[in-house]
């Protein structure tokens, strides 16, 4: 029951394959829309109100299933919110988006099965379940990115995206064994016992002990263990130095799924990260047992430059989509910080680790709102480039208003919650005294404004160059694109609740 | 409630403009715009007559006006609030935009023939944000205001500018960006170093003031690092000499109505903000800079002027010449003492009226001729007799025509910085340069005027010149009448803004 979230999503993807094979060649969107919008909004139902109801709170642990390989925790619960949220929106765009193409039900199947793996890894308790997890987001999400199989770019983004995808998960799948091999258990807590102890650890019965006759954790493979898994997770992430995928597939790929990969997808990796690096490798710990990795210069030092490449290479994009694509690595940066402004003792995890969980969710309205206008804008045949956006805002006033709104709360300016997320995660940074994180952010912060609202001169200000006509307006994707553009905007007066949300299920881990 | 009341009003009401048909959007911002215009006169009516002697609204929280509190968000250890609440500073200075946007707003009616629903829908989300600015006590919501300006003023600029309006607006926003960006980050860095729980500005004025063992960082005190990032911060709103570039672009470029608030009440955002914090929150800090900070103010003064001398373009000669005078205000802050401070923010009331109108009486002379420049035309007084006649009272104002508010503010400032005990004995000297600027204003001004509007009427761009409409002139006559009665009658503003100055001078030991 406490997996209804991750169920809900799981169930309609079934009941969508069980519509296909009754009807195979069904072009009726609605339905299918209907059956996988019905589906994600039932996620997101059930993680507000088991957030609301305190699911969690009640047994510190959390609700903990299949033997502890699974917890479903308030970290898992926000997270799982997370996603049926962006779930939801892109489904809702996909009505329109799709609609006159082959394989919809597929289409819709394989977003709700990657958004079931996205649920399942917010509650993975495991190394073993969180690759399993991390796998079932990321199959389905290389079909998606090649799902325009006409349109060559869209194909060659999905074979980059597989081929760097799978040679990452083999690196994770490599990290894994070696930090099984290292402390002998896969559950989360049973490594952290291992390293505090010193010794490696096996599970009997469910209870974690000492394997018979003590033998010492190898630090050095333990290290090269984590330094593979932060590979993995900076892949995940669209992170530096594995961010390369990420502007070929973002741009590449349909823009609903674009925005689902850069919101929800990089939401279910931070979440693996988080839950990994917090639990399972106490900084504290591991940098007492000696020997072993510091990760949270590693992730200082990722955090800075992914900020960096991300926003420099944004500034000097030609395409709005691919712009789009490299401030989300930038972004990416900045939730990095909620595992690098911690001191060495671990002190200042939770507060950093809720801010990078606020700016995260704030993002996932936003940057999919973002994104979902571009889809909007294929979708009326507007070009790629900055210059084909000029004079959008006459045209479509409504629409552009929402895009700016997604655009300056981006930037950090208090026009949405993206302004209280990133002054969060300054706060963490000052917290500890990490400078360089915050001038990192300070200064990026400020560039990104440039990039930005040059969409914004170009959709208001700029005159339109071509002819160009709109015919339509359709509603799914105006639905998405001005509900996501009123909730970023209420975020602002309404940050309150989910800082107070992250922060309570940050210091419950 | 009632600042709350503003706000909601404005906002509801800049919806409804952005949904209204272009035809009736004009007359239904002007009819909105008044409500919260009528609503600030009746509060500035009730503190007049019943707050009088009341303190500091940072100083003494109990004596603030209107004031409101909610909690609103806790993060980390910060607790950040809606606060609002208005004192003898800030009041007028609220008075002043809620009066000038209605004003603004009638003056876009001619002008303004395109787009007008947005334009209209953004005047009135920049009053909204402006009304937030002078009434947050919490530094948050504060910021939130003060960002909340940018937005519209750069689309207003953006879209309906002159020729080069795209360069003056992205150069208007990036300055003031980079330059809120530096003055928050030289604020939370003391923030952060002084424990703060509370985001509200009377709670960091207590805390700055009593802050002690600060770091140094280079030799150089986090106190006095965090001032002068702030003042760099602010002090390109202001703006003064050398960061005032952004100012003749986007003055020049920016219609007339926008010119207007830009002039008349986004130049004080910034030395509003400078009172608050620099000369407030970190007074000490302030009084040891004093001489510096006061040198920026006359440099500004002076050149500003003889910038504004060299100039052909009659926006251009009010738009430099705005520099000038906000160096004033500079001057009498630094100056510490009843008259200096007071008159700087009496200052501020004065000249937001008469820059407002200078700048519209040139807007309704270039919607009639098509040109501000000075040769292409001269001898308009025979044409539009009203216009002209306010054009030149207003113009005597700016050069401190005793009876009208220039000349109360000015005389204010250099009573007070003339003895000022914080320049020592620069005083007389940073004085007497300052207070040669008023002549070479009044070299500019009746030059341009003398060229401009008297003797035999030519005109280089063939336009018919015929009087200007009523609601053109209406505007300018109201302001004019606002001047002469803040000149006769300065104690209207000044007696509150010197009751909410001096526990200012008292912090620190002066008077």
């Amino acid at each position: 029951m406490a997996l209804a979230p991750a169920l809900s999503l799981g169930l309609a993807s079934l009941v969508l394959l069980l519509a296909d094979s009754i009807d195979p060649d069904s072009t009726n969107t609605g339905l299918l829309a209907g059956i996988s919008g019905i589906g994600s909004l039932l996620s997101f139902g059930f993680a507000g109100w088991f957030i609301t109801a305190g699911t969690g709170i009640a047994d510190s642990t959390g609700v903990a299933l299949f033997n502890n390989q699974l917890v479903v925790d308030q970290m898992a619960l926000f997270f799982m919110a997370i996603v049926g949220s962006v779930t939801t929106l892109v489904v809702l765009a996909s009505y329109d988006y799709i609609a006159g193409h082959d394989y919809q039900a597929e289409f819709f199947s394989l977003v709700l099965l990657s958004a079931t793996g996205m649920s399942l890894l917010s509650a993975a308790n495991s190394l073993a379940t969180a690759f399993i997890a991390l796998e079932l987001v990321s199959l389905p999400s290389y079909a998606l990115v090649a799902f325009l199989k006409h349109n060559k770019g869209s194909v060659e983004a999905g074979l980059k995206y597989f081929l760097i995808g799978a040679v990452s998960s083999a690196i994770l799948a490599y990290g894994i064994s070696l930090v099984y091999a290292a402390t002998g258990v896969l559950r989360f807590d049973g490594v952290a016992t291992a390293i505090s102890s010193g010794t490696v650890q096996t599970i009997v019965d469910g209870s974690i002990q000492a394997q018979s006759g003590d033998p010492a954790v190898p630090m050095a493979i333990l290290g090269v263990g984590i330094l593979m898994i932060i590979g993995g997770v900076a892949f995940k992430t669209a992170s530096v130095p594995f961010h390369f995928w990420a502007p070929e597939a973002y741009e590449g790929a349909p823009a609903p799924i674009s925005a689902f990969l850069s919101s929800a997808s990089k939401a279910a990796g931070f979440v693996l990260a988080f839950r990994v690096f917090a639990v399972a490798f106490p900084i504290g710990d591991l940098l007492a047992a000696g020997g072993a990795i510091n990760w949270v210069m590693a992730f200082q030092i990722l955090a800075i430059a992914t900020m960096f490449v991300g926003n420099f290479a944004a500034a000097t994009q030609e395409t709005v989509k691919r712009m789009l694509a490299y401030s989300s690595v930038g972004h990416a940066g900045y939730v990095l910080i909620g595992l690098a402004a911690v001191s060495g003792s671990g002190e200042g995890l939770s507060l950093s680790m809720s801010a990078g969980m606020s700016h995260l969710l704030v993002y996932g309205f936003m940057n999919t709102g973002a994104f979902l206008f571009i889809a909007l804008a294929e979708y009326w045949g507007v070009g790629r480039r900055f210059e084909d956006y000029n004079g959008l805002g006459k045209e479509a006033p409504v629409a552009c208003a929402a895009m700016t709104v997604f655009l300056f709360s981006l930037a950090g300016l208090p026009i949405g919650g993206g302004f209280f997320s990133k002054f969060y995660l300054f706060q963490a940074t000052l917290n500890v005294s990490a400078w360089s994180l915050a001038a990192a952010l300070i200064i990026n912060s400020a560039l990104s404004l440039f990039y930005y609202s040059r969409v914004v001169k170009a959709m208001w200000i700029e005159e339109p160059t071509g002819s160009r006509t709109i015919e339509s307006y359709p509603m799914g994707l105006y639905t998405a694109v001005v509900g996501a553009a009123i909730v970023t905007v209420l975020l602002l007066p309404g940050f309150n609740r989910v800082s107070e949300i992250a922060f309570q299920a940050a210091q419950l881990l | 409630m009632w600042v709350a009341a503003l706000l909601l009003v404005t906002l509801l009401g800049t919806g409804l403009v952005f949904l209204s048909p272009d035809r009736y959007a004009g007359k239904l911002a002007a009819a909105i715009s008044a409500v919260p215009a009528l609503g600030s006169i009746y509060m500035y009516w009730v503190y007049l007559t019943q707050y009088g002697g009341t303190g500091n609204a940072l100083l003494s929280p109990a004596d603030i006006a209107f004031g409101q509190q909610l909690p609103w968000i806790t993060l980390g250890e910060l607790e950040v609030s809606y606060y609002v609440g208005l004192d003898g500073i800030s009041m007028p200075l609220l008075a002043l935009t809620t009066v000038l946007t209605t004003l603004a707003i009638v003056s876009a009616w001619t002008p303004i023939d395109e787009r007008q629903s947005q334009f209209y829908g953004l005047m009135l989300f920049m009053e909204v944000s402006l009304i937030g600015v002078f009434s947050a006590l919490d530094f948050f919501l504060w910021f939130v205001f003060w960002e909340g300006v940018l937005i519209p003023m750069y689309l207003l600029i953006g879209i309906w500018g002159g020729p080069r309006r795209k360069y003056a607006a992205i150069k208007f926003f990036v300055y003031t960006n980079v330059a809120s960006l530096i003055m928050f980050a030289g604020l939370f860095a003391l923030v952060f170093s002084t424990d703060l729980t509370s985001l509200s500005l009377p709670a960091m004025a207590e805390a700055f003031r009593t802050a002690s063992g600060l770091p140094t960082i280079a030799g150089m005190n986090l106190m006095t690092i965090s001032f002068i990032m702030m003042f760099f911060g602010f002090a390109v709103k202001v703006p003064v000499f050398p960061l005032h570039t952004w100012l003749p672009d986007a003055h020049v470029e920016a219609p007339t109505p926008v010119s207007v608030m830009l002039a008349g009440v986004l130049l004080k955002m910034g030395t509003y903000a400078l009172l608050r914090f620099n000369f407030t929150m970190l007074a000490d800090t302030a009084r040891q800079l004093a001489v510096p900070l006061a040198i920026i103010g006359v440099v500004s003064v002076i050149y500003g002027a003889m910038l504004a001398l060299a100039q052909r373009d009659l926006k251009r000669i009010v738009a430099y010449s705005s520099i000038s005078s906000m160096g004033y205000v500079i001057l009498g802050l630094v100056a510490f003492t009843p008259y200096g401070m007071g008159g700087a923010t009496f200052q501020m009331i004065a000249h937001g009226l008469i820059s407002g109108l200078m700048f519209m009486c040139v807007g309704v002379i270039y919607n009639t001729t098509h040109t501000r420049m000075v040769g292409d035309m001269s001898g308009l007084a025979d044409r539009m007799p009203w216009t002209v006649g306010i054009f030149v009272a207003a113009a005597f104002g700016y050069m401190g025509l005793p009876l009208m508010a220039g000349f109360a503010g000015e005389y204010f400032i250099f009573q007070g910085s003339f003895n000022a005990p914080t320049l020592g004995g620069a005083a007389p000297v940073l004085t007497s340069l300052a207070m040669f600027g008023i002549v070479i204003v009044a070299g500019y001004l009746l030059w341009a005027m003398q060229r401009t509007l008297f003797g035999a009427f030519s005109l280089e761009t063939d336009y018919e010149v015929s009087p200007a409409a009523f609601h053109d002139v209406a505007p300018l006559a109201v302001l004019l009448l606002l001047v002469i009665a803040l000149g006769v009658a300065p104690d209207l503003s000044f007696a509150m803004i010197q009751d909410s100055i001096s526990p200012v001078l008292e912090i620190g030991g002066g008077a």
